[in-house]
């Protein structure tokens, strides 16, 4: 599967869509980057005046890339071409290190810790462009293709 | 292993990953994982694997379906130790 292909699969579309490309993937683990826009609408208001990107968006880009974008990649033998993957977030647990503003492209690595019974568990890093870690924790979700 | 001490070793199991509070309490061999205990389908499978470990046996798709309340759980467990 290409990851042009898995990015097209993804349930997402602007303004929520937080995934600029796939560097690499495997049945291991997966590493994307995503560059934050200046006109992305949450900085309006976080915070009033001074935009800074807030964590449950990096959250939600660490989840697209390192939980959707993996397990879509992990259940192409299941996706045919009508079928879309049914996800659903269930825990995560993260750490914050560093702010992103505006602009700022972020790299997410994410390795699988298990895949079982549709629950895939990934322990996910993000990293700006000067390669300093934002953010890592371990997020859980649900993922099945819909026509199984 | 008696009933009883696997009853005891599941509740162990479970006891993270449930809702509600007084169905633990009065767990029992119908107890329903999660019409009765409101675990989601993230933690079953959290279930599922501690059981694994726990028990040091290998749980398959079919055996996760059926495995909806602690009768079955129990009933899949000790056939996997005599297998």
């Amino acid at each position: 599967m290409k990851t042009d292909q898995i990015i097209l699969l993804l349930p997402y579309q602007k303004p929520f869509l937080f995934v600029d490309g796939i560097d690499a993937i495997s049945e291991k683990g997966i590493s994307g980057h995503y560059t934050f826009k200046e006109d992305e609408s949450f900085y309006q208001g976080h915070f009033k005046g001074n935009p800074i990107t807030p964590g449950v968006i990096l959250t939600e880009c660490m989840a697209q890339i390192g939980l959707v974008c993996l397990g879509i990649y992990l259940l192409k033998n299941e996706l045919k071409e009508e079928s879309k993957p049914q996800i659903a977030l269930t825990s995560y647990q993260m750490d914050f290190y560093l702010p992103v503003l505006p602009n700022e492209k972020v790299t997410v690595i994410s390795e699988k810790e298990v895949f079982r019974f549709n629950k895939l568990k990934c322990k996910v890093k993000m990293h700006n462009e000067k390669g300093e870690l934002v953010a890592r924790g371990l997020i859980s979700g649900m993922m099945k293709s819909t026509n199984t | 292993m008696t009933n009883e001490e696997l009853i005891v070793k599941l509740k162990a199991i479970v006891a993270p990953y449930i809702q509600d509070e007084a169905a633990f309490k009065t767990l029992n061999e119908d107890t329903d994982f999660v019409k009765d205990l409101k675990v989601n389908s993230a933690n079953l499978v959290d279930i599922i694997l501690d059981i694994e470990d726990e028990f040091d046996i290998r749980l398959e798709n079919e055996d996760m379906e059926q495995m909806l309340d602690v009768k079955s759980a129990m009933a899949i467990v000790t056939s996997k130790l005599n297998a």
